[in-house]
């Protein structure tokens, strides 16, 4: 009961997040300098154009006027048309939001786990030589950017090496599946095509690990120090004076209080990627809405902008409230907080 | 001397810091047979809890070292086992309760959970059912006076109080039918009022099962009423044994004659005295007689060798030149 | 208690070897801070230890342009001839002034704003700071700089101001938490009892025991932010040419891979070890702050 107040003030709370943030960003792109309107219409629109134009965009009536009518339009999922692709700015999301999202699922699966497994594999031989060779790995990964990777990865295996398709999602050749859930990997395995398949992974390697490596080497570095700093606490002398087998006292004990930092980070460190996936989409060609975002900004794009902006603020907040959950069912301190009696 | 149930003979510890190795525990000795009730009684940071953790084969073991001495446990030397061996007389043999209950709980388990594991690796657990081990978890909750046992199962450590934490660490330590319990300071973290409380519950227990005790503290006036015999520590040695009414009619040592006459007396007569100087510095520490600098009856052999813990009748000995045998 | 001069000197002295002693014991931490100070002292004397000094402006020689690395471009040249290594030294002015300039602006505005926010914590100053850090921290770092950046004119001045726009509320955070706990301490109880007004109790009294995580992050943030301006750089919406800067170099170069690598690989490189550098120092000087435990 306790634990539905908590999700509900979290629900709460991100809901009026959202709205300063569009508030934010709508200050933002109605600050700049310049004319969108003659932008849009180009220098040698006619006067008139322009004015009738700038109208329509309700471009001169005051500030929280105009927000008034981006608000009305958002909630009916109209975000108004792009000056870049000439669509609805709504069309434009559902086209490019999948394949961002499928993107950043993969980044997200690979550094949770290979960034847990390595930090438990680094804390269990502490000071011996896997530890060290993970501690090393870690410090590159932690501080190479993913732009690097993704220069480096092109390099090595799109060019060098040739084993890995260094742009798009599928190869010419191969047809892309019906699209059911907009994942294309999703939705080859459910057309049963595996040719499709393969192809899509291939393609989404580079990427994926190009933007996971960072945020991997973090999570390990991060689980490592919590269990070995969680090694030294009283109870688990107490649990080892009580024969508790090591490797209960690692696997159960242990891992659960020294996950809880390591899950906490996750958010933050999904963040950074949200916002890395800019330039990593933009070198491989990804057809996805943080290069579609790059685009709209690079060309003032107002209404893009925006929006975009809006989805990658919902989608951290999501994953937020995910991580919020999770660490509260690990850690009874949180979700018992109310009720401490001492 | 007939193996007893514990016996420690000249251990040294050390630990490696900055700068150089502390070297917290100078030769300690200390013996007890079973069913004793023996206190260990010495000023904060004197190496009572390394004591402990060294008996329980948990210390910390990169910073701390065991350079030297031999810990017997019914005639074995514990100090010498395999990992096997280890766990066996952890399991069976040796219990501990520790300073502070909310350190020693892990915060995101549950009681029932924590207390059920202590037992199930103990020497009873081995063939107990999970029914049988549950049933063995709540009576001995009941047995440290909780009320609501099967909530409190439930429970996480947060949501209890620090008096009942203590109890439940009892419980534990307990729990497993060992038959040494060693209580480091198990009442130092808790108000006045529940002090008195858990110590009494402690006793009531102790004698019930014939548990042999070591009981750690800094307070003279609780090793008084609850111990047979005591130990006096200063500074990493052991400086003084006796039986306990013989301790504090018949103080031989400076520094436990010091002690006594720090403690305030109920009579009110006179001041309190406290002992002049500070404990010494672990990394480069006194030659000889670690007390020596702080001393009233000093000589110069205190300052070049270590006296021996000499026997002065009476089941009575001191590790003190003044006397010597 | 003996306050002499002399003894206090002695004292500094012993904390600050002690302090040597706990930074050093990681290598990691003075390889970082030999890194850095190899990084401050090419960009201090670029224009004397850079091989060809003149190549950090406009500067053309279409004969020796995409040169491939050799003795006497070590790195090669760019698309007009011009030497990278040369302008990789320039760029690290460019680098460290982002972040210098950020951090200057950031942590002054983040910390006071904290301190505030913490130590009146349940008011409204509270909940009318920490909301708008809220709004601030729940888009990526990178993207709010972006958007900042795309409705300006694409310069270093404008991306200085669009990182450090979305800086501060990081500092505000880090500093809340340390002030909201201490803000019950008897320490600073006494402080207001004994009539100390609030300025003397959030600068004297909490301030200081912020010290150790605010130096840390500091020196941390500055390969963050360094990365993040090249980040926009590489976009094309941070240093223009021909100034050199890491981000743009290796966004220029990449055009030109898989062939002419060295245009794009270097600048990569020389982005990683500015940032490894920071981190390595951060790493150590948060080794060295750190409180002891016996």
């Amino acid at each position: 009961m306790r634990f539905l107040v908590f999700l509900a003030r979290r629900l709460l709370h991100s809901v009026f997040v959202l709205l300063g943030l569009s508030i934010l960003v709508f200050l933002i792109a109605r600050v700049m300098p310049g004319d969108p309107a003659r932008m849009a219409l180009g220098p040698r629109a006619p006067d008139w154009a322009v004015e009738k134009f700038r109208e329509s965009l309700h471009l001169d009536k005051p500030l929280y006027t105009q927000y008034y009518y981006w608000i009305r339009g958002a909630l009916h999922g109209d975000f108004g048309k792009s000056i870049f692709t000439r669509r609805d700015v709504t069309t434009d999301i559902k086209e490019f939001f999948p394949a961002t999202l499928e993107l950043m699922l993969l980044c997200g699966a690979i550094m949770s786990s290979l960034g847990i497994f390595l930090g438990v594999a680094s804390a269990r031989y502490a000071n011996r030589w896997p530890d060290n060779v993970v501690r090393v790995i870690s410090y590159m990964g932690v501080v190479t950017p993913a732009f690097v990777f993704a220069i480096l990865f092109l390099l090595l295996f799109g060019y060098v090496l040739d084993i890995l398709p260094t742009a798009g999602r599928l190869s010419p050749s191969i047809t892309r599946p019906p699209t059911i859930t907009g994942l294309i990997t999703l939705d080859s395995l459910i057309a049963g095509n595996f040719a499709a398949f393969f192809d899509a992974v291939k393609h989404l390697l580079m990427p994926a690990f190009a933007l996971a490596l960072g945020p991997m080497a973090q999570e390990a570095r991060i689980t490592r120090s919590s269990m070995t700093e969680n090694l030294q606490r009283d109870f688990i002398a107490l649990e080892r004076s009580q024969a508790i087998p090591e490797r209960k006292i690692m696997s159960k004990y242990l891992m659960k209080l020294s996950l809880i930092p390591t899950v906490s980070v996750l958010a933050l460190d999904f963040a950074a990627q949200l916002g890395w996936a800019f330039l990593v989409e933009l070198i491989f060609n990804w057809p996805g809405i943080s290069r579609y975002g790059i685009n709209v900004m690079l060309r003032k794009d107002l209404n893009a902008i925006v929006a975009v902006i809006m989805v990658i603020g919902l989608m951290f907040l999501i994953v937020n409230i995910i991580v919020d959950i999770l660490v509260a069912w690990l850690d009874p301190r949180i979700r018992l907080g109310a009720e401490r009696s001492k | 001397m007939s193996p007893g149930l514990l016996d420690i003979r000249d251990l040294h510890v050390g630990f490696d810091v900055y700068g150089g190795m502390l070297k917290v525990l100078n030769g300690v000795n200390l013996t007890m047979e079973e069913g004793e009730k023996v206190g260990l009684v010495g000023e904060t940071g004197c190496g009572k809890t390394t004591t402990a953790k060294s008996t329980l084969k948990i210390l910390p073991t990169p910073p701390a070292r065991v350079f030297k001495g031999e810990i017997s446990f019914r005639g074995e030397d514990i100090l010498k086992m395999g990992l096997a061996e280890t766990r066996k007389v952890q399991a069976q043999g040796i219990s501990m309760i520790f300073q502070d209950p909310t350190a020693a709980l892990n915060p995101v388990f549950t009681i029932g959970e924590q207390l059920m594991d202590a037992i199930r690796y103990s020497s009873l657990g081995d063939s107990l059912s999970k029914q049988k081990t549950r049933e063995r978890a709540l009576k001995a909750l009941r047995d440290v006076a909780l009320p609501d046992t099967e909530r409190i199962m439930e429970n996480y450590p947060i949501q209890l109080s620090g008096g009942m934490r203590q109890r439940i660490c009892v419980a534990m330590a307990l729990a497993t039918e060992s038959q040494l319990l060693i209580a480091d300071e198990p009442t130092t973290s808790l108000d006045v009022t529940i002090q008195d409380q858990v110590l009494r519950l402690l006793g009531t227990l102790v004698k019930e099962k014939e548990t042999s005790t070591i009981l750690i503290t800094h307070s003279l006036g609780v090793v008084r009423e609850w111990t047979e015999r005591v130990y006096v520590m200063y500074a990493g040695c052991m400086v003084e044994t006796a039986r306990t009414k013989e301790l504090f009619s018949n103080p031989l040592h400076p520094y436990t004659q010091g002690l006594m006459k720090a403690v305030p007396k109920l009579t009110g007569e006179g001041i309190a005295e406290g002992v002049s100087g500070r404990i010494p510095d672990y990394l480069s520490p006194p030659p000889g007689c670690r007390f020596h600098p702080r001393c009233a009856h000093r000589m110069p052999t205190c300052g070049e060798e270590s006296p021996p813990f000499s026997n002065v009748g009476n089941d009575h000995q001191v590790a003190c030149f003044l006397y010597k045998e | 208690m003996n306050r002499s001069p002399r003894r206090t000197l002695a004292r500094r002295w012993e904390g600050a070897k002690k302090g040597w002693y706990k930074f050093s014991r990681n290598p990691l931490s003075v390889i970082g801070a030999a890194a850095v100070l190899l990084i401050l002292f090419l960009l201090a004397f670029a224009p004397y230890v850079a091989p060809y000094p003149e190549h950090a402006g406009s500067f053309v020689n279409f004969r020796e342009a995409r040169q491939p690395p050799s003795w006497k471009h070590p790195f090669g040249t760019d698309t007009v001839g011009r030497d990278v290594l040369s302008r990789i030294f320039f760029a690290f002015r460019f680098s460290m002034a982002m972040g210098v300039v950020v951090l200057s602006l950031t942590v002054p505005v983040g910390v006071t704003l904290g301190l505030l926010a913490g130590y009146k914590k349940g008011t409204w100053i509270d909940t009318v700071i920490m909301r708008t850090t809220d709004i601030f921290v729940s888009v990526p770092p990178l993207v709010l700089a972006l958007a900042v950046c795309s409705v300006l004119t694409p310069s270093v001045f404008n991306a200085m101001m669009a990182v450090s726009l979305m800086w501060w509320p990081w500092y505000c955070r880090l500093v809340y938490g340390i002030a909201s706990s201490l803000r019950n301490e008897f320490f600073v109880q006494s402080a207001q009892v004994t009539g100390a007004g609030s300025p003397h109790v959030l600068f004297k009294e909490i301030l200081p025991n912020c010290y150790a995580p605010i130096l840390t992050k500091m020196s941390l943030d500055m390969a963050w932010v360094i990365l993040i301006g090249s980040a926009l750089s590489f976009v094309g919406l941070g240093a223009q040419p021909p100034t050199p800067d890491l981000g743009t170099m290796v966004a220029d170069g990449g055009r030109y891979m898989p062939d002419q690598w060295w245009m794009t690989v270097f600048p990569a490189f020389a982005i990683m070890f500015v940032v490894l550098g920071f981190n390595l120092l951060g790493d150590g000087i948060r080794d060295m702050l750190a409180v002891e435990e016996v």
